[in-house]
């Protein structure tokens, strides 16, 4: 341990801790823009500078490691005076338009302009007038905004292994942009957004589809149509931050209500639509698990595919295991399918006087909706429109409701009750939980005693774990956040050209660190802290569900009664399967 | 769609083979590249990024930082003119201003005829006679604006 002070207050650190960590642990907060919680610091930014005692020079808390017998100061007129100079030298570049930025009263730098008292602008204004690249249906980056922080290509390239984007050029002329300056759409970019979750300021975030849903709500006469609105599993357990409320607070039953009165006719829940998934993908790892000798229901391991991110980075970096990838679209597609076909026929509407929104967590979505033909399976566009949580706070902000005290209130039947299983698709492990918890059933023809597969849950970044199931062994992997999926792939490639067998029989890949919970689309600041409430959030209202299994849900057992028939017959493969096929990572 | 669809000749593929395993040897690769075909053809860097397994976004970081390194292909007669510190200070930018009117060229794009290209280059080791500028491997000294379109003409013949 080491032994120091910090403002002469003595602190207690273990060794390789830098100033800013250290600092936080009396309670003093050291400001920073480039600094973030889930990256390593690199020192872009100059804001974190403090002094050391007996030293004239300035250094930075992110990145110095706080030493023996070190004292530091973190604060006094002085660099109050240079951490206010470097903000001005970073406005100079910066434009003024706070009032009409997506990230308007959720920025990071004008927080710190506002903290730090800038009352004028000293340095002469050097915008670039670079263009704006709004080529990606997800994501917008508007290079005049950026602030050089890196943060975005650090996550892209470190956390997420994707490496769509890139500093191009050097000194004032350099740029955030995709290799040879190509537009985002037309690169690697797997859409996953949290180059935008992590932005410090407007200069990469969602493209805001707000305006569209607005319009078609507002709609009367002969253009007017049936809004049905989903919510994906994880939104419950984030859209309260947006509001004041701590991470993890479920609002479940306060959104049902604010979508009301935002004038959606018919709520219904994404976690039905979860439970269905469970019945479509558990049956097919079912199949192919007891066939595995044949191998004619398709190869082990299985690969999970509700991902859009991850499905978007498979088709651009294993098309080779394209075979291994299930056939089942997310949950938000097959609920788009099933309330233009089911629902619509149920209520004697025409699907094309339906207009379906969804509500994730994520950016990748909004691609997801028109990824292929297959997202037609209506007829019409399943699912019209994606809004992320960001936006849906938007909305009811605009609608002036008052979330935290609203009333609570139920989905709309019959694809709004759900179960547990259903819910915790919104955190890493929870397909897999979720298809265990049915796939043992499947196989055995018993219910399990204890449904929790603990094994699968938390934020390691791979996680393994083995089941029995009536006396055979089930080999899982779950992996979570971009770059840790190449390592378990790789395996599963090494084991197959090895003629081994196979390390797991079934896998589960989410893009975003924490699986959905910490989706491109959430409130921003989230941090592993934060993900960690939000997983709680979601396994207590798994706990408090009545059933916990996705086949136990009378309304998914109505479902296949009324309408679908069996899990993978004709029908289901009809609306709630699709199929991928290998991308080139560069377009133009 | 520019995918690995250029020809990178024996000795290119030999080195590259050689070095590619070796840590930190990306921007001698790319030196090798750009001596090949003059700048570094946007397919060369899909070939050299799917030959090292290394991302096009890290290699163009690189390309892009150096000044050194070129993304469009040059004109036949390059005019390098330098801005180092001494022929800075007698007028250099002038050079690059007038010899940009004459040519019509705003950045280090060739003119339409391929037959020109501007770079705006550091120290060429000869402050002496600054203003120095280059064309091609011939270095013209003391060079002063009225000067330009008769260096300029002389190449345009040959």
């Amino acid at each position: 341990m080491i032994n120091a002070k910090i403002n002469g207050m003595p602190v207690q650190v273990a060794e390789g801790t830098t100033i800013l960590e250290a600092a936080r642990k009396v309670e003093v907060k050291i400001p920073a823009l480039c600094y973030n919680d889930d990256l390593e610091p690199w020192a872009a930014c100059g804001i974190c500078v403090v002094k050391l005692e007996g030293s004239p020079k300035l250094v930075r808390a992110c990145t110095t490691p706080i030493a023996e017998g070190m004292s530091v100061i973190t604060n006094d007129p002085d660099l109050v005076q240079t951490r206010k100079t470097v903000i001005e030298l970073i406005l100079s570049t910066h434009p003024d338009d706070c009032l009409a930025c997506p990230r308007n009263q959720e920025c990071e730098l004008q927080r710190l302009a506002a903290e730090f008292g800038v009352r004028e602008q000293p340095f002469p204004k050097m915008l670039r007038g670079l263009p704006v690249d709004s080529s990606s249906v997800s994501l917008i980056l508007n290079p005049d905004k950026c602030v050089r922080c890196g943060r975005c290509v650090k996550v892209c390239q470190d956390m997420q292994n994707v490496w769509a984007i890139e500093f191009l050029g050097r000194g004032a002329n350099t740029r955030i942009a995709p290799a040879a300056d190509v537009q985002l759409n037309d690169g690697p970019c797997i859409r996953c957004g949290q180059c935008s979750a992590h932005c410090p300021v407007g200069a990469i975030y969602e493209n805001d589809q707000t305006r569209e849903v607005w319009d078609q709500l507002m709609q009367s006469g002969p253009e007017a149509k049936t809004c049905v609105v989903q919510i994906a599993p994880a939104v419950r357990v984030a859209l309260g931050e947006a509001f004041g409320l701590k991470p993890g607070a479920n609002v479940t039953k306060k959104i049902y209500t604010a979508l009301r009165r935002l004038g959606f006719d018919v709520i219904f829940d994404t976690n039905f639509a979860a439970d269905l998934t469970i019945m479509e993908e558990g049956t097919e790892f079912v199949k192919r698990f007891t066939n595995m000798a044949t191998g004619k229901e398709g190869p082990l391991p299985l690969i999970t595919s509700c991902c859009p991110a991850w499905v978007d980075y498979l088709e651009k970096y294993y098309g080779d295991m394209i075979p291994n990838f299930s056939t089942a679209k997310s949950p938000q597609q097959m609920m788009g399918a099933m309330i233009k076909t089911y629902y619509a026929q149920k209520a004697g509407l025409d699907p094309a006087k339906v207009f379906s929104v969804s509500i994730m967590p994520c950016t990748a979505k909004k691609y997801e909706n028109g990824r292929d033909k297959t997202m037609w399976s209506s007829g019409q566009k399943d699912v019209d429109v994606t809004l992320t949580t960001r936006e849906l706070a938007r909305m009811i902000k605009q609608a002036g409701i008052d979330l935290v005290n609203l009333p609570e209130s139920e989905p709309d039947s019959p694809m709004g009750p759900n179960t547990g299983a259903g819910v915790i698709f919104g955190a890493t492990g929870g397909v897999m939980e979720a298809a265990l918890r049915t796939a043992y059933t499947l196989i055995t023809g018993q219910e399990l005693k204890d449904v929790n597969f603990t094994g699968v849950r938390g934020l390691s970044g791979i996680k393994e774990a083995s089941v029995h199931i009536g006396g055979t062994e089930v080999r899982v992997a779950v992996a979570h956040q971009m770059g840790n999926i190449a390592q378990v792939l790789e395996m599963v490639k090494k084991a197959k050209a090895e003629g081994k067998e196979t390390p797991w029989h079934f896998i589960e890949v989410m893009a975003c660190r924490g699986g959905c919970i910490g989706g491109g689309g959430q409130p921003y600041g989230c941090t592993d802290e934060v993900r960690t409430a939000r997983i709680r959030g979601i396994y207590d209202a798994d706990e408090g569900s009545t059933y916990r299994c996705s086949h136990q849900n009378p309304y998914i057992q109505q479902v296949y009664k009324e309408f679908l028939g069996e899990p993978c017959g004709h029908k289901s493969h009809e609306l709630l399967h699709t199929h991928y096929e290998s991308k080139p990572l560069y377009l133009k | 769609m520019p995918v690995a669809q250029v020809g990178f000749s024996k000795e290119l593929i030999d080195f590259i083979s050689e070095w590619k395993q070796k840590p930190g040897s990306l921007i001698m690769m790319l030196h090798r590249i750009q001596e090949e075909f003059g700048y570094i053809p946007r397919e060369a860097a899909e070939r050299l990024a799917l030959e090292t397994g290394m991302p096009l976004a890290k290699i163009y970081g690189v390309i892009t930082f150096y000044h050194f390194f070129k993304t469009s292909k040059p004109g036949k007669n390059r005019i390098a003119i330098c801005l180092g510190t001494a022929c800075y200070l007698r007028g250099a930018q002038d050079l690059v201003d007038e010899s940009r009117a004459i040519l019509n060229l705003k950045g280090e794009e060739p003119t339409d005829d391929g037959l020109f290209s501007i770079d705006e280059v550091r120290c060429l080791g000869c402050c002496g006679l600054a203003p120095v500028l280059m064309v091609g491997n011939e270095v013209y000294g003391k060079v002063t604006k009225d000067q330009l379109p008769e260096i300029i003409a002389k190449y345009r013949q040959q």
